[in-house]
């Protein structure tokens, strides 16, 4: 009898000791968007696109043949921040391991105490389905030595807390990079960090200070409303950063946002988007007619948008990328933004593909692109064609 | 055999306006919900692509968003004496179809019933004396104007609707509507902003001492962030709202205002292009059990509930009824039985006058662009020395300015050719038109019933409908038509026309969507088929939510009205019922 009162004691102990890391571990989870990759039960399946092939996201519940049930907490640790599992085996950085291993020891031992009370989830994937040579994983050896700088996240003390809080956020859990930040030839992180890159057919817009292309004309309070409700006066989030509000930054704390805001708004400029088109009158004057036609009703005929529900074009960064990609396949297939709690409605826009030929598709995004003070680069007709053949629209 | 699903606390059938409130409203409460609606699923960005949603033919002329005949079909008839025949198209009203029902294709005439519409027979009554309403059956609604505002300031404010006030909360406010029932708040948005023809309108009828207001509009003056915080922007007075979805998110409709927030809850569930065939009661007739229904492959389930509500459009929802055997079929010749009468419509007559010189745009429209005046409509004015009771509301509306319907010419113009050509293109731009919106009053040969001969594509019996405008109607609408006559002279036209409406109803040319009654509300179980809940008296787990409960039809269009008593029903049944089950009033 007191053996078994002495047991129930000390589970209740230990449950209640883990408690709070479990809590602590689903937030890190929610900051890390595991969901975003890894599927809404963690049972893996959701499929990359790379330059190299494709890579489906494994199992990552407690299932111990088809998960990562065998796992111990330093494997956890290892394979989180060193990209290697057990077994000696290499991750891709698809998983984002570079950023992670910004992340502290602590954060990633409660990101584990939550992982072990997943459900586990019988269900087999092929992760690897990358072209030959990248399916050989032995090649992130190599890579790894060249490419790979584990090295966690060292606070900057001529900066404030949040600052640093919203560094360590943007730069570890959250790998803001893994999409912003421009990949060299070898799928590495290259120049100007979070300047805007391509990545699985979208542009992942520039984050920095710059006033065409980044974040130079939002406030702090912008960026916060943008990532807690998936819109903001600027901008309205859809494609891959709809599922990013969704599952992680619309779950985030205020203070959490607030600091990433911080951060963000303290980026320097990047070099730009390469200016404005320039002796493309006739595609602007092609592309000002499709607008009145076709887009206005939403955006209007100052490209100001309306005031709660559908984005404004003009000095929307968005439009502003040096890439044109995800322009193009949002009026070829339309877009549904984001639904958070906080604002729900989740407007779409209408695909055009059926309408408009990709010479009226680069004029009206090249009208767009350098109407109402708006400057970036022209589009031209082959671009959008290429976009339309890959997407099948 | 059909398969039988796990119990559901409410089942609703029909997801258009009610069905969604009333789904709103129950999920909120805790309920753990299912609607089974028989159209498809339908949204803005998919389904009413901007793009292509001003397709003409597509929607006006082929009906895309409308219930087919093939799916349900009427019979109609004017007397007793006749056989009803079934429509081969629908015509002089066009029901709805789908997720949103008619909510997706509807103007946005967004009326509050009046006080007196309420509690018309006691009104009537001591103004007049009850000799007055001789051979109509009028009725008191059982809820009164104190009871039922809040649910009307819930609906507008779930719309957004766009308006001014002419009464709050006693105050008349000028430049609203002085006819209106007191009001708790203003409208949501301001009015619409108004083109040339309402602009003259108002003009024209204030210099004759009458009281023109912006007419309440679910066409949005402005973008607007409702209760549940879903947005909507603001119109662009394209002018395609009726038979049309709106693609800008500037119509109220269910996918505007309810739907993104109602179909994340976890404990509510929506099963589209399935179709229920009835309510399924217990052996004594005193409790709904379960409905059955069909899906889109020809399988058969039995969903149980605690609560069912039917929302599936006035006339639905009464054929529903009858089917499930809820209540007791309505007899005319012994006035006995109440599902089935009071059914009404709606009594319109219109003006049109032709100018030189003018310009009106007609292609800058909304549904419900426009300005009103009410001092014909109800009882409004005095109808002591007047051989009818009723009136209408007359609306100066520009909407529909289409390619293909919209071809108004001059009386005398030549009918194809050249010369026709010539006249829609002078009358296009330079006439503009108002109209009136008659009553319409219960006559105990009015109702609907099954029909003895036709059946569906399932082999149920057809809803007949028996109706022409009773003499009451008539008298009332040659009044309108009067007075449209003398409110358009001082205008000027070079010509100017006035319908005047004659007995015989004909289902063909399109008249108006607003059927109501056949399963009204009130307080005595001999007159009414549900209490003042909208709950049946005879199977009080049953709540029938719409237009059908309307005791008579008042010279208002009724989509304000429904939207009122959907909540109305929903606070009961979230208030009241689901704390102790059971008739909220005693039978």
């Amino acid at each position: 009898m007191k053996r078994i009162f002495l047991a129930i004691a000390f589970a209740a102990v230990s449950t209640a000791a883990s408690a709070a890391d479990v809590g602590a571990g689903r937030y890190q989870s929610v900051l890390g968007d595991c969901e975003g990759c890894h599927g809404k039960n963690l049972a893996g399946g959701v499929e990359l696109m790379t330059p190299f092939g494709k890579l489906v996201a494994p199992n990552i519940t407690q299932d111990k043949d088809t998960g990562i049930g065998n796992y111990t907490a330093e494997d956890f640790r290892r394979a989180m921040k060193e990209g290697i599992a057990p077994g000696g085996k290499r991750l891709y950085p698809a998983m984002p391991y570079p950023a992670y291993a910004r992340m502290s020891d602590a954060d990633i031992a409660a990101l584990w105490a939550y992982f072990r009370t997943i459900k586990p989830v019988r269900h087999v994937v092929v992760v690897n389905q990358l072209r030959f040579p990248f399916n050989l994983r032995f090649m992130m050896r190599g890579w790894n030595m060249l490419f790979f700088r584990p090295a966690p996240y060292v606070p900057d003390v001529s900066k404030s807390a949040a600052w640093n809080r919203g560094a360590y956020i943007a730069t570890g859990p959250a790998h803001c990079g893994t999409c912003h930040t421009p990949k060299s030839f070898f799928g590495a992180d290259t120049g100007l960090a979070l300047s805007g890159a391509l990545l699985q057919g979208w542009f992942a817009p520039d984050l920095t200070g710059d006033r065409d292309a980044g974040l130079g004309g939002w406030s702090a309070r912008d960026v916060v409303e943008y990532l807690k409700t998936g819109r903001n006066g600027h901008s309205i989030a859809s494609g891959p950063m709809a599922e990013v509000v969704e599952h992680s930054t619309a779950n985030m704390k205020d203070a959490d946002l607030q600091a990433v805001a911080v951060y963000l708004k303290d980026m320097p400029p990047s070099a730009g988007n390469g200016g404005g088109a320039s002796g493309v009158e006739a595609q602007m004057k092609s592309g000002a007619g499709i607008y009145r036609m076709n887009c206005a009703a939403c955006h209007s005929f100052n490209g100001r948008g309306d005031s709660v529900l559908f984005p404004p074009l003009a000095g929307n960064a968005l439009v502003r990328q040096a890439g044109a990609q995800t322009l193009v396949r949002v009026v070829l297939a339309g877009s549904k933004a984001v639904a958070t709690p906080a604002a729900p409605t989740g407007p779409g826009m209408p695909s055009f593909a059926w309408k408009l030929n990709d010479e009226q598709v680069a004029n009206v995004l090249t009208y767009i692109r350098n109407n109402w003070g708006n400057r970036a680069p022209a589009v031209s007709a082959d671009e959008v064609a290429k976009i339309r053949a890959r997407h099948g629209s | 055999m059909a398969k039988l699903l796990p119990k559901r606390d409410a089942v609703i059938i029909g997801l258009g306006w009610t069905g969604s409130i009333l789904a709103q409203q129950l999920t909120d409460a805790g309920l753990n919900v299912v609607a089974i609606e028989r159209g498809p699923w339908r949204d803005t960005a998919t389904d009413f692509n901007i793009a292509y949603m001003q397709d003409e033919l597509r929607y006006a002329i082929r009906k895309e968003l409308f219930l087919k005949p093939s799916v349900e079909a009427m019979t109609m008839r004017n007397t007793r004496s006749q056989t009803a025949m079934p429509m081969r198209d629908y015509g002089s009203f066009l029901p709805g179809d789908g997720v949103g029902g008619a909510g997706v294709h509807w103007n946005g005439h967004t009326w509050r019933f009046w006080s007196s519409d309420f509690s018309i027979h006691s009104h009537l009554a001591q103004r007049y004396g009850a000799a007055k309403m001789k051979g109509l059956m009028l009725q008191d609604w059982g809820v009164t104007w104190n009871e039922i505002e809040p649910s009307f300031d819930k609906f507008e404010y779930l719309c957004g609707i766009s308006g001014k006030a002419g009464n709050l909360k006693g105050q008349i406010v000028p430049g609203g509507n002085p006819f209106e029932s007191a009001r708790s708040r203003d409208y949501p948005t301001p009015p619409m902003k108004m083109s040339y023809a309402p602009t003259l309108f108002a003009q024209k009828v204030r210099e004759q001492g009458y009281h023109p207001f912006p007419t309440p509009s679910a066409n949005l003056s402005t973008a607007y962030v409702n209760p549940l915080g879903v947005r909507m922007g603001q119109c662009t007075y394209c002018g395609f709202c009726e038979r049309f979805a709106c693609g800008n998110y500037s119509k109220a409709s269910a996918q505007t205002t309810i739907l993104p927030v109602l179909m994340k809850k976890p404990n509510f569930e929506l099963r589209t292009e399935c179709e229920v065939l009835k309510v399924n009661l217990s052996p004594d007739g005193r409790h709904a059990k379960s409905v059955t229904y069909i899906d889109a492959k020809g399988v058969e389930y039995e969903q149980p509930g605690d609560i069912v509500v039917i929302c599936a459009y006035a006339l639905m929802n009464v054929r529903m009824m009858l089917l499930s055997k809820i209540g007791t079929q309505y007899d005319p010749v012994t006035g006995q039985g109440t599902v089935g009468r009071n059914y009404c419509y709606q009594t319109g007559s219109g003006a049109r006058m032709f100018f030189e010189g003018k310009h009106f745009n007609p292609f800058i429209g909304a549904g419900t662009l426009g300005q009103t005046m009410d001092d014909f409509n109800g009882d409004a004015f005095d109808h002591g020395p007047l051989d009818f009771v009723g009136g209408g509301g007359i609306n100066c509306i520009v909407t529909n300015g289409r390619p293909i319907t919209n071809r108004p010419t001059a009386p005398g113009s030549p009918r194809w050719g050249q010369g026709w050509k010539k006249a829609t293109v002078e009358g296009y731009n330079s006439s503009m038109g108002f109209s009136a919106q008659g009553s319409s009053y219960p006559v105990r040969e009015n109702y609907l019933d099954l029909d003895p001969t036709y059946t569906d594509r399932h082999g149920r019996p057809l809803l007949r409908v028996t109706f022409d405008f009773p003499d009451n109607d008539i008298r009332m609408s040659h009044f309108m038509s009067d007075q449209l006559e003398k409110i358009a002279k001082p205008f000027d036209a070079k010509i100017t026309t006035v319908s005047r409406i004659k007995k015989g109803w004909d289902a063909v040319p399109y008249q108006s969507t607003h059927n109501t009654g056949g399963a009204v509300m009130g307080s005595d179980p001999r007159t009414s088929a549900v209490n003042k809940y909208l709950q049946s008296w005879d199977v009080p787990n049953v709540f029938v939510v719409g237009a059908s409960g309307f005791a008579h039809n008042a010279g208002m269009n009724p989509t304000g009205t429904v939207g009122a008593l959907a909540f109305w029903a929903a606070e009961a049944i979230t208030t009241k019922y689901i704390k102790s089950p059971g008739a909220l009033v005693p039978a």
